[in-house]
C-alpha cells in the first residue's frame, strides 16, 4: 500500500476506497436476508396450526394461529385494536421520551464532570438497584392511578440503561482525542459537543435500545395495574372474559410494535454510526 | 522565537522529568530534539505548547509567557488522533472555530493539497491507510497556519518507505514557508535529514547533553559520506548521552 502510495503520490480513486460501504447493489438479496429471520416463526405457527387441527392441544386454551389472526382482523375491524395500540404507544414515546431527556442530561453531567459524578451516580447506581415495579405502590399512592404513574413508571424503566450508556460511553472516550480538542483550546462546551458526545454516541444507542425494550416491558406492568385502554388492559380484559384469543393477539402485538419501535431506532443509529470500523460478519 | 527558560518539570506523582533546561527555537529553523526514551522530549514537546504547566522556569513566545494553548503553535502527534466521525476534510477544519464555513472549507482543501490528499477530502479516517492519516494530522495542523509546528515523533509508527515519503514531504512544505518547527525523535537519520540544529537529551532527570548545528547542504542524501559521518557523530553522542543504558534506534 504504502509503495504504491508514494509512487502515485498517494492519489488512489475514492470511489474505489467506498466502493465496500456501498448497500445499493445489495438491495433484493437483503430482502431474502431479512426474510431469513422469518423461517423460524412460520414453521412453529405452521405445527402450532396443525397441532390444534388435529386436537393436540385444547383449542380453548390456546387458539391456533388462524384464530388469533382473526382476533386481530375483528379488533381491526372494530377499531379497537388501534385505539388500545395508540394510547400505549402514546405512553411508551411520552415515557421513554422522559425518561430519555433526563438520562442525557445526567449521563452527561456525571459523564462530563468527576464532581458532578461523585455527588450523583451513587444515589443513582442505588436506585437503579430497586426493582421499578417496586414504585407501582408509591407512584399510585402520589400520582393517582391515571396517566401520570403510567408515565413516570415507564421514564423510570428507559432512564437507567440510557443514562448507564452515555455516563459511561463519554468517561470511556480515548483520552489521545479529549487531548486534540485541548490543543485547539476548544471550551468545555466544545469539547462535549464536538469530542465527547459524537465519541459516546455508539454507547448511548445501545443505552437507548435497552432503555426501550425496559419502557415496552413497564408499559405492560403500568397497564395491569389499571387501565381503561391500552394493549396491557386488553390483555387483563382477555384475562377476565376467558378470551386467550385476545391475550395472544395483544402479545403478538406487543412483539410488533416492539420490534417495529426497536428498528426504527436502530436505522436512525447506523444512520449516525456509519462511520464506525466495525467488524461486521459478511453473508 | 520559543524558548524555554531554565524549565523544571516534576509530575504530581513526584517523578522530576526536566531539570534546568534551557533551549530556544530560532525562527525559521528545524530543531531536532533526540534522546533515548524516557529523557523527557515528549514532556518537553508538552510544555512548549502549552499542554502542561512547567514547574519552575518559563516558555516564552515571542515575547509573551505561554499558559496555555495558542493557535499559532501547531502540533502532531505520534498518532494521527483523527475524530473517525468527521471526513478527511472536516478533520482538517478541526482547530478553526471562528471562521465563516466557507473560508473553512477552503483553507482545508488548500492544506489538503499541500499534503497532497485533495481526493480523500471526503473519505473517512477508517478508509486512509496509515500513511494518508498522518498526512491529514499534520494538514490539521497547518490549517490554522502556525508559526510554529511541533512534531512529537510523528513518523515513528510508520513503515521505512511511508516514513521516507513523509520526510520529503514535511521538508517541501517548510521551504514553502519556512515554519519553525521542532521534531521529537529518537530516530537519528531521522532527525538528520530534517534538522538545521540537533539537540540531544539525556534522561532520568531530563537535562541537554549536547547541541549540534547541522552544515549538511539541502536536499539532503541519505547515503553521503557527510550524512553517514553526521550520523556516527550523534550515535556516539546519544550513546554517551543513555550511558549505556540503551541502544540508539
Amino acid at each position: 500500500m504504502s509503495a504504491n502510495e508514494s509512487i502515485i503520490g498517494g492519489v488512489r480513486p475514492v470511489a474505489a476506497a467506498r466502493q465496500h460501504s456501498s448497500l445499493r447493489i445489495a438491495a433484493p438479496r437483503n430482502w431474502l436476508r431479512a426474510a431469513t429471520g422469518l423461517i423460524v416463526p412460520a414453521v412453529l405457527a405452521a405445527l402450532w396450526e396443525l397441532a390444534a387441527s388435529f386436537g393436540w392441544i385444547p383449542a380453548k386454551l390456546l387458539p391456533p394461529p388462524s384464530a388469533v389472526i382473526d382476533t386481530i382482523q375483528a379488533l381491526a375491524a372494530s377499531g379497537d385494536l388501534w385505539t388500545h395500540a395508540l394510547a400505549t404507544l402514546d405512553r411508551v414515546a411520552v415515557g421513554f421520551g422522559l425518561g430519555v431527556a433526563t438520562a442525557t442530561i445526567l449521563g452527561a453531567v456525571t459523564g462530563y464532570a468527576s464532581c458532578a459524578r461523585r455527588l450523583l451516580d451513587p444515589t443513582i447506581q442505588g436506585l437503579r438497584n430497586i426493582p421499578s415495579i417496586a414504585w407501582v405502590p408509591l407512584f399510585i399512592l402520589w400520582f393517582g392511578i391515571f396517566e401520570t404513574s403510567k408515565v413516570l413508571l415507564i421514564a423510570v424503566g428507559a432512564f437507567f440503561p440510557v443514562y448507564l450508556g452515555l455516563s459511561s460511553g463519554i468517561r470511556d472516550v480515548d483520552r489521545k482525542l479529549v487531548e486534540v480538542g485541548q490543543v485547539y483550546d476548544l471550551s468545555a462546551w466544545a469539547l462535549i459537543r464536538r469530542i465527547l458526545l459524537p465519541a459516546a454516541l455508539p454507547a448511548y444507542v445501545v443505552g437507548l435500545r435497552s432503555g426501550l425494550g425496559l419502557a415496552w416491558m413497564f408499559v405492560v406492568a403500568a397497564e395491569m395495574m389499571g387501565a381503561s385502554e391500552g394493549l396491557g388492559y386488553l390483555l387483563v380484559d382477555g384475562q377476565m372474559t376467558s378470551r386467550p384469543d385476545v391475550i395472544i393477539a395483544s402479545i403478538v402485538m406487543f412483539a410488533v410494535l416492539g420490534k417495529a419501535t426497536d428498528a426504527v431506532l436502530v436505522r436512525l443509529g447506523a444512520g449516525v454510526l456509519s462511520w464506525q470500523d466495525s467488524f461486521k460478519p459478511q453473508g | 522565537m520559543l524558548r524555554l527558560e531554565r524549565i523544571t518539570k516534576r509530575f504530581d506523582n513526584g517523578y522530576l522529568a526536566l531539570q534546568g533546561v534551557d533551549l530556544a527555537a530560532r525562527p525559521g529553523e528545524i530543531l531536532g530534539i533526540v534522546g533515548g526514551s524516557g529523557c523527557g522530549k515528549s514532556t518537553l514537546l508538552r510544555l512548549m505548547c502549552g499542554l502542561v504547566p512547567p514547574t519552575h522556569g518559563r516558555v516564552w513566545f515571542g515575547g509573551v509567557p505561554i499558559i496555555g494553548p495558542r493557535p499559532e503553535i501547531g502540533l502532531v502527534f505520534q498518532e494521527p488522533r483523527l475524530m473517525p466521525w468527521l471526513t478527511v476534510a472536516e478533520n482538517v477544519q478541526f482547530g478553526l472555530h471562528n471562521l465563516p464555513r466557507a473560508e473553512r472549507a477552503a483553507r482545508a482543501i488548500q492544506a489538503l493539497d499541500r499534503v497532497g490528499l485533495c481526493q480523500f477530502a471526503d473519505a473517512l479516517p477508517r478508509e486512509l491507510s496509515g500513511g494518508m492519516a498522518q498526512r491529514t494530522a499534520i494538514a490539521r495542523a497547518l490549517v490554522t497556519r502556525p508559526s510554529v509546528l511541533l512534531l512529537d515523533e510523528p513518523f515513528s509508527a510508520l513503515d521505512a518507505l511511508t516514513r521516507a515519503d513523509l520526510q520529503s514531504h514535511l521538508v517541501d512544505i517548510w521551504s514553502d514557508e519556512r515554519p519553525t518547527m521542532v521534531l521529537v525523535t529518537h530516530d537519528i537519520d531521522e532527525a538528520l535529514f530534517l534538522s538545521d540544529r540537533i539537540v540531544v537529551m539525556r534522561g532520568r532527570p531530563g537535562a541537554i547533553h549536547a547541541e549540534f548545528a547541522i552544515d549538511l547542504p539541502r536536499p539532503r542524501i541519505r547515503t553521503s559520506p557527510q550524512f553517514q559521518s553526521w550520523k556516527e557523530r550523534l550515535l556516539a553522542a546519544l550513546h554517551a548521552a543513555i550511558n549505556g543504558e540503551a541502544t540508539a534506534a
